[in-house]
């Protein structure tokens, strides 16, 4: 597998993914989290919402995805991931994982990271630490 | 909100991991890797059998945090409710046929422009009592 080297100031390779119309059903048949905001386009518009969102946890694997492709695809790199989750992320729209490599430290190194989707954050402050 | 109760723990959530489950879960997120999906693959890697993708835990540790959010004790209103933030600290990983035992706490309650932050956090460990995940859970809710 390609792997990118580490350092500060590096870019990780962009992760791009556009989840479709089933994405968020099939995530929560996966995770256990129905909350019908996530699957009912009817139920989402009721409460004020453009439609069905994305579940941010699924949002999240897309980060944890992308850091952990970035430090060569073994699971076990990714050794801490903290986000915060802003707006809301939509069903069959593409998704763009970015990071930048902030310092390194005891063979570890810390990523500044984002989940973008229409110009808007859907993932912000996210600090991934990878073991290289 | 005043009288949440902070350090309150609850019950510890056993989860079996099965290699179903790890199977769909990376399908439903696009992890492709075969360590995900091909005990041989996994095996050849290292592991006892096929590994969760990290993000997995949400799903072993929903159990434990389940009660929690939903405690008539913190009165968390869902319907205001929105997911702040997340923060995994990975340790072991996970395996199918692992079994992983969460407990969950409420570590703060703050308020801030009109919205209460209640924070959770979450350990799990495996058989051997090695911790594979430690978890804060951030909630928000607006003023309702």
């Amino acid at each position: 597998m390609a792997e990118t080297k580490l350092e500060p100031g590096t870019e990780l390779p962009a992760l791009t993914v556009t989840p479709d119309k089933y994405v968020p059903h099939r995530y929560a048949g996966a995770s256990g989290d129905f909350n019908p905001i996530h699957i009912d386009p009817e139920f989402a518009k009721a409460v004020g919402l453009p439609g069905n969102i994305l579940h941010g946890l699924y949002s999240m694997a897309q980060v944890a995805r992308a850091a952990t492709q970035a430090a060569g695809g073994d699971p076990r790199a990714l050794k801490r991931l903290s986000v915060q989750f802003r707006g809301m992320g939509r069903p069959e729209a593409e998704i763009k994982v970015t990071g930048t490599v902030r310092e390194e430290r005891n063979g570890r190194v810390v990523v500044d990271t984002v989940a973008e989707q229409d110009g808007n954050q859907i993932i912000r402050n996210a600090e991934a630490e990878l073991q290289i | 909100m005043p009288d949440a109760p902070v350090g309150k723990q609850y019950p510890p959530f056993e989860y079996e991991v099965g290699r179903e489950k790890v199977r769909e879960y990376a399908n439903a997120v696009g992890e492709s890797d075969p360590v995900h999906h091909d005990p041989e693959a996994a095996r050849a890697a290292g592991f006892r059998n096929v590994v969760a993708p990290p993000m997995f835990c949400v799903v072993y540790s929903a159990g434990a945090m389940g009660p929690a959010i939903l405690d008539p004790e913190i009165g968390i209103n869902l319907m205001l409710m929105v997911h702040g933030g997340q923060e995994f600290q990975w340790g072991e990983p996970v395996c199918a046929g692992d079994t992983i035992t969460t407990t969950a706490r409420l570590a703060d309650v703050s308020e801030k422009n009109g919205m209460t932050f209640y924070v959770f956090e979450s350990e799990s460990k495996n058989q051997e009592g090695q911790t594979t995940v430690k978890a804060t859970w951030t909630n928000i809710v607006r003023a309702g």
